[in-house]
């Protein structure tokens, strides 16, 4: 072939499979932005390279903070887990009690939601489904109350971490953000320095909500990292670039599925091959 | 709660300020505000197209009243306002849906099956509806069909005790063969409405929405709804047609409408399947749960 040109269209198609990927319309006008003005300074060749260039835009916003795996800084850690309503709390923590084993750590499973139906028995399944402890208090108990039990266990018997499930929230609720934030005071008071880690759970199949989801979450917790789940849909979690450039949170995991071992390390290179195609000259990449 | 939504109204309405005549010309300036407006509420961006389309053709070419007069006294109309209006009444009409919620079955019970993606609130609204329905004097049996999930059983059975419901289960068997029992169960307990919860899944999981075909055949219900999150994004559109082209979906269930989640797949999911939302899911308890109304979903997607 001859030499390849600009398609006029370039910004439009860009502009459209952005917004189909849910990265929203604020975030998609910064990609856009930058795309403009390189293509005004005439730094782009073609189209392949006008692709490249949003490609490179959104893995430098989603390499914040590193990402990476969960930093083990403390014996035990104490690693607390938030999120609306459904997303998959309870699941990741079910997963990530089955790589810390594998690890070869002892983990502690606290059963924090104490609201809704059968959560506790679901943590339970996991527990036994994993091989790990499972301190529970009664229904409806003070879920700062069973945690703080979890860590004094942990500390007792000497495991190396604790995930503290806690009840699915909608942020708006400022009562229920409070009881969060207690919480999280409450488990300080069982171990200075506790929560370790508080990780934020969002849904890929959310669309801009997600943007007040961390907003507020980060606004009543100590939040360190986010995992993105159910990210083997149809979705694409594009929220997550608004998520990242506004509040430089690093994606910690995805979940990827159901079962135990449906969980990775968050790999920015390879989230966005997902959403824009994979490297230069693809097909799909302008699909 | 509906900040850039209504600024992007708004700013439609500023950029009409003062005309009196809304032409191809100056609609569209405030046509792209809206069409932002609309993105932020998650309507699916093929939607916000056709949408926009048909508000156009509706606006274009009115010479506005900007003098009403009504009940004797004479009323300012902006031109502005007249937008918003066509806006509104076109959003409803979009949403809007005649006749029962449910259809019921002509003899013995009437099926209720509730299908969606993971986490949406199946479970939950499964309860609510049960709820529901024993007040208008129905007796409902509630079906535990996800035998996937951990715990996903107890925690109907938990739903139906608090709520004198009976579920029914049978440990062990397949959703598929639970399923075919119920009617037997239904008529053993004397209930007329059987309300099946499933398993969450995704669309595009072949074995999956290969086994609600399956339960479908097996229990023939009279309704299927599927049930939506209302913070879903751009994904609401592959999802309900994904099970609508499985199960022909009949309605939706729009679930934690509580926060605030715009719900533009409320929308959408009507555009894209032709299945209304039937109800709302607007709390985590059982009584949280109201008929599904458009013109109150217009005015929040307008954040008016
Ligand atoms: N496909 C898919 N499903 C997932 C994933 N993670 C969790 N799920 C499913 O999503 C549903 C909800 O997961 P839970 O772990 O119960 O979510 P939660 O946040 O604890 O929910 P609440 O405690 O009720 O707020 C379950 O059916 C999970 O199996 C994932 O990565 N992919
Ligand atoms: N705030 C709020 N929460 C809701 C609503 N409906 C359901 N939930 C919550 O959402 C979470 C998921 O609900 P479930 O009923 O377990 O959802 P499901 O679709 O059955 O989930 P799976 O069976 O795992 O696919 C739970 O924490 C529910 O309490 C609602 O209308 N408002
Ligand atoms: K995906
Ligand atoms: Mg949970
Ligand atoms: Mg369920």
């Amino acid at each position: 072939a001859g030499k390849k040109e600009i398609d006029p269209n370039v910004v439009e198609q860009i502009e459209e499979v952005l917004l189909t990927s849910d990265v929203g319309v604020k975030t998609t006008e910064l990609l856009l932005d930058e795309i403009r003005s390189a293509l005004s300074r005439n730094e782009l060749a073609d189209t392949d390279k006008v692709w490249d260039a949003l490609r490179e835009h959104a893995k430098r916003i989603l390499r914040v903070g590193a990402g990476g795996g969960l930093p083990l800084k403390a014996q035990p850690t104490v690693v607390m887990v938030v999120g609306v309503n459904g997303v998959g709390k309870t699941t990741t923590i079910g997963k990530l009690a089955t790589q810390l084993k594998a690890e070869g750590r002892t983990v502690v499973l606290a059963a924090g939601d104490t609201f809704r139906a059968a959560a506790v028995q679901q943590l339970n399944v996991w527990g036994k489904r994993v091989g790990c402890e499972v301190v529970r208090g009664k229904d409806g108990a003070n879920p700062g109350a069973v945690i703080f039990d979890a860590i004094q266990k942990a500390k007792d018997t000497g495991a190396d971490v604790v995930l503290a499930d806690t009840a699915g929230r909608l942020h708006t609720k400022t009562n229920l953000m409070e009881e969060l934030s207690r919480v999280a005071r409450t488990m300080n008071k069982a171990l200075e320095g506790a929560p370790h880690e508080t990780l934020l759970v969002l849904d890929a199949t959310n669309g801009q909500n997600a943007m007040q989801q961390a907003a507020l979450f980060k606004e009543a917790l100590p939040i360190t990292g986010i995992v993105l789940t159910k990210l083997d849909g149809t979705a694409k979690g594009g929220v997550i670039l608004g998520i990242c450039a506004e509040h430089g949170l690093p994606v910690r995991y995805v979940g990827i599925g159901e079962r135990a071992e449906d969980l990775r390390e968050f790999e920015p290179d390879e989230f966005v091959e997902a959403m824009l195609g994979r490297a230069s000259g693809s097909e799909d990449a302008a699909a | 709660m509906f900040d850039t939504l209504t600024r992007g109204f708004r700013q439609a309405r500023n950029r009409l300020a003062g005309l009196t005549e809304l032409t191809a010309g100056n609609i569209d300036v405030a046509l792209r505000e809206v069409r932002l407006s609309l993105l932020e509420a998650d309507v699916e961006i093929g939607v916000v197209k056709a949408f926009l389309a048909r508000v156009k053709e509706a606006a274009v070419g009115r010479t506005l009243e900007t003098r009403v007069k009504h009940a004797g006294e004479v009323h300012q109309v902006s031109a502005s306002d007249h937008f918003i209006k066509i806006c509104h009444d076109e959003l409803e009409a979009m949403m809007t849906h005649e006749g029962d919620e449910i259809a019921w079955a002509d003899g013995g019970p009437t099926g209720i099956m509730m299908v969606g993606l993971q986490g949406s609130g199946k479970t939950t609204s499964c309860a609510k509806l049960s709820r529901y329905l024993e007040k208008q004097g129905k007796k409902p049996l509630l079906v535990a069909a996800d035998m996937q999930r951990p715990a996903a059983v107890e925690q109907l059975k938990v739903l139906g005790e608090s709520l004198k419901i009976p579920v029914f289960n049978i440990p062990g068997e397949s959703p598929v063969a639970i399923c075919a029992a119920a009617r037997g169960e239904a008529k053993r307990l004397g209930r007329d409405v059987i309300i099946y919860d499933t398993a969450g899944r995704l669309a595009i999981d072949e074995p999956l929405m290969q086994e609600l075909a399956q339960i479908k055949d097996a229990t023939k219900p009279e309704n299927i709804f599927l049930v939506v999150d209302a913070m879903i994004g751009q994904d609401a559109v592959k999802t309900a047609r994904g099970f609508n082209e499985r199960l022909s979906i009949g309605g939706v269930v729009l679930t934690k409408l509580d926060g605030d989640a715009r719900g533009g797949a409320a929308l959408s999911i009507k555009e894209v399947t032709g299945a209304p939302v039937l109800f709302t899911g607007i709390g985590e308890t059982t009584d949280k749960f109201e008929p599904f109304r458009a013109d109150g979903m217009a005015s929040r997607i307008l954040g008016m």
